[in-house]
């Protein structure tokens, strides 16, 4: 089937296989590989991407991109981390933390983590510890132990409230 | 001031968080454009004879190129054959072979679920997926060997011409005299538990062969040994093979080398003359990748009333799966580990390796020592509450004194520097020890629904356990005054190229942004060992900080020259990066000066520094655990370590690696097992069923610093990947028994679920009524 989906801004247009998922559309039509897959049972969030139907308002909700058929896609807006930094390539507030903060070792899970945590942040301007931990429970970390990562988040959660008033 | 011991961020998260890693799954060089996708068939049973196999119908399907069986495989020199009567070396980190080899594809039996037993190529992965369930496989199944009671207990063997289970026997542990004397004696028998490493990429690997020479992209910890392993294989000469790691997506030791599975991607390439993709699914990563631990033990410890110890005894009992490979070492290093940082005049120590229809068992973070660390800080609380004393004082009664290092343990270790008590006393401070146990006896006596456990641990570890191997590094500078660094170490997570540029910065003065760092390619890098069991930095640092020496001493040459001074009068400003005469900043020379004029190559300098031996890594944690006593939920809400590994050079990548250690060890302690049916059947086999640890189950972690030198090595530093774990494996699980003893609780098997902590409360309150 034909799906059109706009990835990070730009239009994306393909055919298909009907059992084609999100994340492979991402992967393989649209060629953004940052969006990685680490299981096969909706459990790793790394495939986590921001994903906005049409009409509707904000950023887009945190989906699990391996459990979104790219069907379901069609004609939504989808953001993945390589389109989180603004136009001038200055790093989102998220992103500018989990570097400050050490909140990546090598880097698999970094761009779901990253964002589930704007996600979280669009959701929860100022979160406390626990509701950051409460909410990332379905990004799975192997290397941080999720200490820099909690820390990341907290620290960034101003200046991306400030960014998404600006 | 040295950029050394400073916090500085990493030079690779910029590329990580705004483009993503380039994994192997990832990788769009033009040499794999046209790749093809690998899909496995994998074995469905646990123990089984092939009788046989029929690949018509996925031959036929949709967008299948090859179907490839072990009938394919008439281009490999078959193994020589087994030796009779041969040894079997203790302590070589090698698949032990002969009889008990393993081979690529199964050949007429299957030794596990998850075993290759044929591979589908395809256009697309969808399309592998489909026709790998139409290869027809028949099995006739054979008994299933499981656990190491079933390994010793049955009559069913795994391999032809053994006449046991038990390929690999070493010492002995049955002489009870050295308990005499004793008036305290505990005897426990403790299970390590299976684990799965779980990196969050799992295996990868792509080929292509062109013109003879294969092209090798893997997601591995070592590309120089993967070469050595692919051309021992497929009877390559090495000259022909190169080895490319991208980024790679983590490993914790079950990404050392490859596994042949792996091997199978390179085979297939050369086979059918096609580029090969190969990444596998979760799924086929939990049974196909190496498990870890997976260790039974009994031990045995006995001492004087007020509590110091006088023997320990452990007997462990290695569970290697269906292959022996690297387990056959591990309990060597847990033997060689048993003692722990304790003054113990009487050890006792026995090991057997068993076979078993499960997934083999190889290094995970730790690989050994783990298990060591968790048998004798088990013991050390089982000997403590036996003899009514506190555990904190045992264990200071009997750490080995700071002025007894070198210290030489009854197992063969030689501790080199360390300070256990303040180690200790440290973390004790830092935890507000007396306040926990004031708080714990204050739940205790208003028998509080959720009760307070404090757990401790003392741990000593070696790291650079192979450091006579050695590691490479090659550093030059160029006409711009930028400087390249090419490391035999290996990166997933680590920071190496962040650390290794500020190595160079230290001792040059080039800044780090100007010195690019490349790992991972073995036409660039022949030479090298890679990662594993924590010995980057001490090693692969070392040959770095020595490189940059050897280059400094070769500048101040051309420098003198250009000068026209006497060497002697030359100094380097590693501020500013320039060269001067003495007193003279007129007379200043960049880098880019001096390497201009020493020419193209001009300042290159090769190490390959073998090192001075092992390090001994030392700490001690406090974990403290909140415990339902009507549900047996344990949730850890404190978690507060010393770890010291000698000097640390960037303070932030060594939190980190103690951060991610700690989370893994509270992971076993609380959570992760690797399970399997009566049948040999995986019941964790996704990630919905195994329970790896979230963010929402961890508390914030207090590190406490701490930095013994060793002089082992001219940076004085120790390896810190697995302290982590292996410190707060124990610290958690004696808290979680802490926090139900005054029930009459004495050991918990690890993980500590509710289920076992419930159990365990009510056998002991049954117990505590019975004898009422």
């Amino acid at each position: 089937m034909k799906v059109t989906i706009t990835v990070n801004g730009n239009q994306v247009a393909a055919e298909v296989a009907d059992r084609t998922l999100l994340v492979h559309f991402l992967r393989e039509v649209a060629n953004l590989t940052a969006t990685n897959v680490g299981c096969d049972s909706t459990s790793c969030g790394a495939c986590t991407v921001l994903m906005k139907g049409p009409g509707e308002a904000g950023g887009g909700k945190s989906v699990k991109s391996c459990t979104v058929l790219a069907a379901q896609a069609d004609g939504c807006e989808v953001t993945t981390v390589e389109g989180l930094a603004d136009g001038s390539g200055q790093m989102h507030p998220v992103q500018a933390a989990f570097h400050a903060e050490h909140g990546l070792q090598c880097g698999f899970c970094t761009p779901g983590m990253v964002m589930a945590a704007v996600s979280l942040l669009d959701e929860n301007p100022a979160p406390t510890e626990e509701e950051v931990r409460s909410a990332l429970e379905g990004n799975l970390c192997r290397c941080t132990g999720y200490h820099n990562i909690v820390r990341a988040v907290l620290a960034a959660a101003p200046a991306a409230s400030e960014r998404r008033s600006a | 001031m040295s950029i050394l011991g400073t916090r500085v961020v990493r030079t690779e998260d910029p590329r990580l968080l705004t483009a993503g890693g380039t994994y192997v799954d990832d990788l769009r060089v033009p040499e794999l454009a046209d790749a093809a996708r690998v899909t496995f068939v994998r074995s469905p049973v646990a123990h089984a004879r092939i009788t046989g196999m029929d690949a018509g119908a996925a031959r036929q399907a949709p967008g299948v190129l090859a179907v490839l069986t072990i009938q394919d495989m008439d281009d490999l020199t078959p193994p020589p054959p087994p030796e009779p009567g041969s040894e079997v070396p203790e302590g070589a980190p090698l698949p032990i072979g002969g009889l008990w080899s393993e081979p690529l594809l199964a050949v007429d039996r299957v030794r596990y679920v998850g075993e290759p037993v044929a591979m589908v190529i395809t256009g697309d992965g969808y399309q592998g997926e489909d026709a790998a369930e139409l290869v027809s496989v028949d099995y006739e199944p054979l008994p299933a060997v499981i656990g190491v009671g079933g390994a010793l207990g049955t009559g069913t063997l795994l391999f032809d011409g053994t006449d046991s289970n038990v390929p690999v026997t070493s010492g002995e542990a049955s002489d009870n005299a050295i308990f005499d004397g004793c008036d305290v004696v505990v005897e426990q028998t403790i299970v390590n538990q299976r684990l799965a490493p779980m990196p969050m990429e799992g295996r990868a690997a792509a080929a292509r062969i062109e013109d003879g020479k294969l092209t090798y992209w893997v997601s591995t910890q070592n590309a120089q040994i993967t070469r050595f392993i692919l051309a021992g294989a497929l009877g390559m000469d090495p000259a022909t093979i190169r080895v490319i790691t991208p980024d790679v997506g983590g490993g914790f030791g079950a990404k050392v080398g490859i596994d042949r599975d792996a091997i199978l991607i390179a085979w297939a390439a050369r086979k059918t003359g096609r580029a090969l993709r190969w990444v596998e699914t979760r799924s086929e990563n939990l049974v196909g990748m190496t498990h870890g631990r997976a260790q039974e033990q009994t031990v045995k410890i006995g001492g004087t009333r007020d509590g110091r110890v006088l023997a320990y005894r452990l007997d462990v009992v290695q569970d290697t799966g269906a292959y022996p490979r690297m387990s056959g070492f591990l309990p060597f290093l847990t033997k060689l580990m048993a003692v722990g940082p304790y003054d113990i005049a009487n050890v006792q120590t026995k090991s057997r390796v068993v076979v078993t229809n499960t997934t083999p068992i190889s290094a995970y973070r730790g690989a050994g020592r783990p298990e060591a660390t968790a048998a004798i800080e088990r013991a050390m609380d089982l000997f403590a509450a036996e003899a009514g004393v506190d555990p904190a004082e045992v264990r200071r009664k009997n750490l080995v004194p700071p002025d007894r290092f070198p210290y030489s343990t009854p197992t063969g270790a030689t501790y080199d520097t360390g300070d256990y008590v303040t180690a200790l006393d440290k973390v004790l401070e830092a935890a507000g020890y007396a306040g926990l146990r004031a708080e714990q006896q204050r739940r205790r006596e208003r028998g509080d629904v959720l009760q307070l456990g404090i757990g401790l641990s003392s741990y000593v570890e070696i790291t650079a356990a192979d450091a006579a191997a050695g590691e490479t590094a090659r550093l030059a500078v160029h006409g711009d005054g930028t400087a390249t660094v090419y490391t035999g170490s290996s990166a997933h997570g680590q920071g190496h190229h962040t650390a290794w540029a500020m190595l160079v910065q230290a001792e040059l003065g080039i800044p780090m942004a100007d010195v690019t760092v490349i790992h991972g390619d073995t036409d660039l890098i022949p030479e090298g060992i890679g990662t594993y069991g924590s010995r980057s930095l001490q090693l692969g640092g070392v040959a770095v900080h020595n490189a940059a020496l050897d280059v400094k001493d070769q500048a101040r040459r051309v420098a003198a020259d250009m000068l026209e001074a006497a060497e002697a009068d030359l100094e380097l400003d590693a501020d500013s990066g320039t060269w001067q005469v003495r007193g003279d900043p007129g007379t200043g020379r960049t880098w880019a000066d001096v390497a201009t004029h020493a020419g193209e190559d001009g300042l290159v300098a090769y190490v390959q520094y073998a090192g001075g031996g092992a390090t001994f890594p030392f700490g001690s944690h406090v974990a403290v655990a909140e415990v339902d006593t009507e549900t047996g939920k344990a949730r850890l809400i404190r978690h507060v370590t010393v770890d010291d590994a000698g000097i640390v050079v960037n303070p932030v990548l060594a939190e980190g690696q103690r951060h991610g250690g700690i989370a893994q060890g509270v992971a076993q302690a609380l959570l992760e097992e690797m399970m399997y049916d009566a049948d040999g059947n995986p019941l964790t086999g996704t990630l919905a069923d195994y329970a790896a640890i979230t963010a929402a189950e961890l508390p914030s972690f207090e590190l406490v610093t701490s930095e013994t030198p060793t002089d082992i090595n001219p940076l004085g530093v120790k390896g810190i990947g697995e302290a982590g774990t292996i410190g707060s494996t124990p610290a958690v699980q004696n808290a979680v028994v802490d926090a139900v003893s005054h029930l009459g609780v004495r050991h918990i098997e690890m993980p500590t679920t509710p289920a076992r902590v419930w159990a365990a409360i009510s056998a002991a309150t049954h117990n505590g009524e019975a004898s009422r």
